[in-house]
């Protein structure tokens, strides 16, 4: 098989794993495309290892070994995402990415030299 | 024992019982008591042995080099000549009467154990001032003093009278102490030396290059611990300490240190006339201008304040023309009759419950109160009036006669003009001090109206300490006269004729019209009710003489004067006597040239902080600040924003990172 057909494959799916993390507002939609966005490199990792096999008489098969890794460490890391969503969820009743703003810089612009300003009266 | 061994223990006992006392003082209240009596006591007891064995003959010297400095070295150094011995007896004599009075003064007071400590401990520090051989180690001892005298004076710090006077105390002396400080090096430099046998040998040989600024920068200092003009203004103030502390500091001991020091570098002053000029002056204005005020005080204690005063011009006087031996003659004599005055006085404000004369005098019977203090107080105000035969007579009369002699050229010890100025003075001082004198006992003692409150009797200790005291100030004059030249190596100390009849002349002169002042406004006492009294049967007299002290300026307007239309004062001062109360508005003066000027240069420096220094700080973080807000707008809370930007970031690397590649 021609490396072209999982290379196009893999950047499809990529493709569609940067849109729905970009664009989907459901935070386990966002984290599904990142699912899809690893995928496409496992596949790439894959694809390029047999690609590179077939050169060479002996190698290690070392990108078919990272792609484990990539599988075990998206396990752990969806595994702690969707915790966190749903402790988000129990907590504000929605999973909605553009309502959780909370780390927002807020509307007042200098309070905190006013504060500064307050405790060299205090301490003057 | 060797004489050397008992002359260093008299300063160590005292020393040792003050550590004692402050360690043992909250865990073992039994033992401060006799902590705080005994060694005053015992070094009482060796600074009369020691006397005995150096018994006037040769100066005991002793040294050990303390550290080597590189230049001057300093030595522990011992030095008692014929003066130290009869000073040391004198301070263990006032210490341990006082110590002995204070058990029963403060006898409920909670902080007796540190007072009592620091009261040891400024014993000590007198004493090594007055046995020392080396300049910096009497500076030590000097100084010690000066800090005692602060918390001693503080004793009451719950009063705002007591903050202020402790604090006022210890600026002004220090004021003088710098000036000092650097008059002993300039002399140390001078002669080579610390200790003091080499620097009067120095002197004798003539080798003192400096005499007049080393002289003034000295007298500076003595004049701040003597409490001479200009630098007398604390010690009135210094009257809202306990009485005992009045009794032993501000009258017997520390402000004879200033005197002390002089009579015992007095060649050092003698080697500048200008100097022995400005002294003169210095005890003139002092003598006289203290004597005026203290015709004017409502307060008993400000009244022997200022006395305390004006005595101590005697003595600089005396030493202005040259006479150390009058000098230390008159403080010996002075330090016994004001140590009494002072206690007697404190007896009488705890029977009375006030400090006012003006209230004193509205009151019956005062004197059968207190019979004790009104025998021995007679005694005292006799002897600080120079009343033959008692002893003030004979220390006042010598120092008389060694003005008349230096004033007369019969002696060139001392310029002809400060004799006459110490003599003119001295004399118009005799009349005002049995004035005051005489005023202060009328006023006290013979005050008619309601019976004065009941206080239960006065503790015996503090009774059998007045009666110890009037012994010296009523024989120690007539019999010192002829032993005390044999001690002090000097001229005849016996009372001449001419300034005998004058000076006793002129002070029962002094104490008829002010009787006869009295007599004339005494009537007017009945009209006008004046007097607020702190009664407190139980109470010790430490609590009620800290209550007359606080509510003196609430009751009478003034901390020093009352509105009394029947004082005699006011009568013989007429138009004089505002000025005087309030001490010839010296602190006005003072506050006008010294505190003004610095309150102002501290608000300069406040303003330019905040206004210029802290504008210059807020300007340098202004951009910034900015930047920082421009930035914060981006972080808008939306994580698929941020890796939006994150993406396009990316995608611009990768675009350059091709197009340099193939080098497009």
């Amino acid at each position: 098989m021609h490396l072209a057909y999982p290379a196009v494959l893999s950047a499809l799916l990529f493709c569609t794993g940067l849109y729905g993390v970009l664009a989907r507002r459901n935070a386990i939609l966002v984290l599904m495309s990142v699912e899809l966005m690893l995928n496409a490199v496992n596949l790439n990792l894959v694809a390029f290892d047999v690609w590179l096999s077939r050169a060479a008489a002996d190698t290690l098969h070392s990108g078919q070994a990272l792609t484990l890794f990539t599988i075990a460490i998206a396990a752990a890391e969806i595994g702690i995402g969707l915790a966190i969503v749903l402790a988000v969820y129990r907590n504000r009743g929605t999973s909605d990415i553009d309502r959780l703003r909370d780390a927002a810089e807020g509307p007042d612009d200098a309070p905190e030299t006013d504060r500064a300003a307050k405790k060299a009266e205090a301490t003057a | 024992m060797t004489t050397t061994t008992v002359a260093v223990l008299v300063p160590l006992l005292p020393f040792l019982g003050a550590v004692a006392g402050l360690l043992l003082g909250r865990t073992a209240p039994g033992f401060v008591r006799p902590l705080a009596v005994l060694p005053a006591l015992a070094s009482f007891a060796l600074a009369v042995l020691v006397a005995v064995r150096q018994g006037g003959g040769p100066a005991l010297d002793s040294a050990t080099e303390l550290t080597p400095t590189g230049s001057v070295p300093i030595y522990l150094a011992l030095d008692v000549d014929g003066f130290a011995a009869l000073v040391a007896v004198l301070v263990g004599l006032v210490a341990t009467c006082v110590q002995v009075y204070s058990t029963g003064y403060l006898r409920d007071d909670p902080r007796y154990p540190s007072y009592a400590a620091l009261v040891s401990l400024f014993t000590s520090a007198m004493l090594l001032v007055v046995y020392s051989g080396d300049l910096m180690v009497l500076l030590v001892g000097w100084e010690i003093m000066g800090i005692c005298s602060y918390f001693l004076v503080g004793h009451y710090w719950e009063t705002p009278e007591a903050r202020a006077a402790s604090l006022k105390a210890f600026l002004v002396t220090k004021l003088g102490d710098v000036p000092f400080l650097i008059g002993l090096f300039a002399l140390a430099t001078d002669a080579g030396s610390f200790r003091i046998s080499k620097v009067l040998g120095t002197v004798a040989s003539g080798g003192l290059h400096h005499p007049t600024v080393i002289a003034l920068l000295l007298l500076a200092g003595v004049a701040g611990k003597s409490a001479q003009f200009p630098l007398h203004t604390w010690l009135p103030d210094a009257m809202a300490g306990p009485t005992p502390v009045s009794a032993l500091i501000h009258a017997a001991t520390m402000v004879a240190a200033g005197v002390y020091f002089v009579a015992r570098l007095l060649p050092v002053f003698q080697a500048s006339s200008a100097a022995m000029i400005v002294l003169a002056v210095m005890a003139a204005v002092t003598m006289s201008g203290s004597a005026v005020a203290a015709l004017a005080q409502d307060d008993i204690k400000r009244v022997l304040a200022y006395s305390t005063i004006g005595q101590l011009g005697y003595m600089t006087g005396a030493l202005a023309v040259g006479d150390r031996g009058a000098a230390v003659f008159h403080l010996l004599s002075h330090g016994a009759f004001k140590a009494l005055l002072f206690l007697a006085a404190g007896v009488i404000i705890h029977a009375a419950g006030t400090n006012s004369l003006a209230a004193m005098s509205r009151m019956g019977h005062l004197r059968d109160r207190v019979p004790d203090a009104y025998w021995t107080m007679t005694v005292a105000l006799l002897a600080l009036a120079a009343v033959p035969p008692f002893s003030g007579f004979f220390s006042k009369e010598s120092v008389l006669g060694a003005a008349e002699q230096v004033a007369g050229g019969h002696v060139d010890r001392a310029p002809g003009a400060a004799g006459w100025i110490v003599l003119v003075f001295g004399l118009l001082t005799a009349l005002l001090t049995a004035a005051y004198a005489t005023r202060l006992w009328l006023l006290a003692f013979r005050g008619r109206g309601p019976q004065a409150p009941d206080h239960g009797r006065q503790p015996l200790v503090m009774n059998a300490v007045l009666w110890v005291l009037a012994v010296p100030s009523l024989a120690f004059g007539g019999l010192a006269f002829r032993l005390l030249p044999a001690w002090f190596g000097g001229g005849d100390l016996g009372p001449t004729l001419t300034t005998s009849v004058l000076g006793t002349g002129l002070a029962l002169t002094g104490g008829i019209v002010t009787y006869a002042a009295w007599r004339h406004t005494t009537a007017l006492a009945a009209r006008v009710p004046l007097g607020a009294v702190a009664a407190h049967p139980e109470a010790d007299a430490g609590v009620v003489e800290a209550e007359a002290i606080a509510s003196h300026i609430a009751a009478y307007g003034d901390i020093a004067d009352a509105p009394d239309p029947a004082d005699p004062g006011r009568l013989l001062l007429g138009p004089l006597h505002r000025h005087a109360a309030a001490g010839f508005h010296l602190d006005a003066v003072y506050a006008a040239l010294f505190v003004r000027p610095v309150l102002a240069g501290a608000s300069l420096v406040r303003f330019v902080d905040r206004e210029v220094v802290e504008t210059y700080v807020r300007g340098a973080g202004a951009l910034p600040r900015l930047l920082g807000a421009a930035v914060r707008r981006a972080q808008t809370g939306n994580v698929q924003t941020y890796v939006s930007a994150l993406l396009a970031g990316t995608v611009v690397l990768a675009v350059a990172a091709v197009l340099v590649a193939t080098g497009a």
